[in-house]
């Protein structure tokens, strides 16, 4: 029963990547550049497979990735707010991972030259979680980790 | 056709400061629907925003994005009159596209 909603969802995916990368090939003659979207690294499990998935190993911890308005304690898991900040020169690239959640990426904002390496959004936490911001700066990775705890979760039903 | 996002871009100094609230669902694919069924995953992937053409942020998300999500980043360059384009793009291929001029 359950491998069989398994393939399901597995074939509906499928048919949306298609489209999607339909989609981006209109988008890319544009004047917007929109990347294909990571699938592998987004159904990833877990910190070590996910950066696995990301072709890269265990980065260093950085005091220069900070988590910005950021609460320690979210009361509804349902919208939780995340700032993440690099002060690492030549950052290209930040990254939300939430480690607790059913796959571990919840974004990965790409950061041209010129646009200031922070970004504040809003994600969605199943529960108490460690949460990782992984940046990529001048071909490198950094990692920072911080621990929001979850009064009520926010991907039940 | 989604609900149109709102978009703010303000310039203080160097910099252009960019909020956006984006309209979606942002359904994980994790919850069972009073039937038992899973509900289908549909979310935006793809987010970008430019600045008279020029990209200023690309983001890829995931399910764990909140419903009805919200952005903010800086860029620099920025100078009143200018627009700021954003587009998304979700799972199952549906775009909208909205822009403002900066103030």
């Amino acid at each position: 029963m359950d491998t069989m909603r398994r393939d399901v969802l597995r074939a509906g995916g499928g048919v949306a990547l298609a489209s999607l990368l339909a989609a981006t090939g209109v988008l890319r003659s544009g004047a917007a550049s929109a990347q294909a979207w990571n699938k592998a690294a987004f159904e990833a499990h877990g910190l070590d497979a996910t950066l696995k998935a990301l072709g890269i190993g265990k980065p260093p911890t950085s005091k220069d990735v900070t988590f910005v308005s950021t609460p320690d304690i979210a009361e509804n898991g349902a919208v939780v707010p995340i700032g993440v900040a690099s002060a690492i020169p030549k950052t290209e690239s930040i990254a939300i991972l939430i480690e607790n959640n059913p796959s571990m990426i919840a974004g990965i904002f790409e950061i041209p030259a010129g646009t200031e390496p922070a970004v504040s959004t809003r994600v969605k936490m199943g529960e108490t979680s460690n949460v990782y911001a992984l940046v990529k700066a001048d071909g490198k990775y950094y990692l920072a980790m911080k621990e929001i705890k979850v009064t009520l979760g926010g991907c039940g039903g | 056709m989604p609900d149109p996002m709102k978009i703010r871009a303000n310039v203080a100094g160097d910099w252009t400061e960019v909020k956006v609230l984006m309209s979606h669902e942002m359904e994980t694919g994790q919850r069972k629907d009073a039937a038992g069924k899973a509900i289908p995953a549909w979310f935006i992937q793809n987010v970008t925003v430019t600045h008279n053409g020029k990209t200023v942020l690309n983001a890829q998300w995931g399910p764990a994005v909140a419903k009805n999500p919200f952005l903010a980043f800086k860029f620099k360059g920025g100078a009143k009159g200018d627009k700021v384009v954003v587009t998304w793009q979700d799972n199952r291929g549906e775009k909208r596209t909205d822009e403002t001029t900066i103030g």
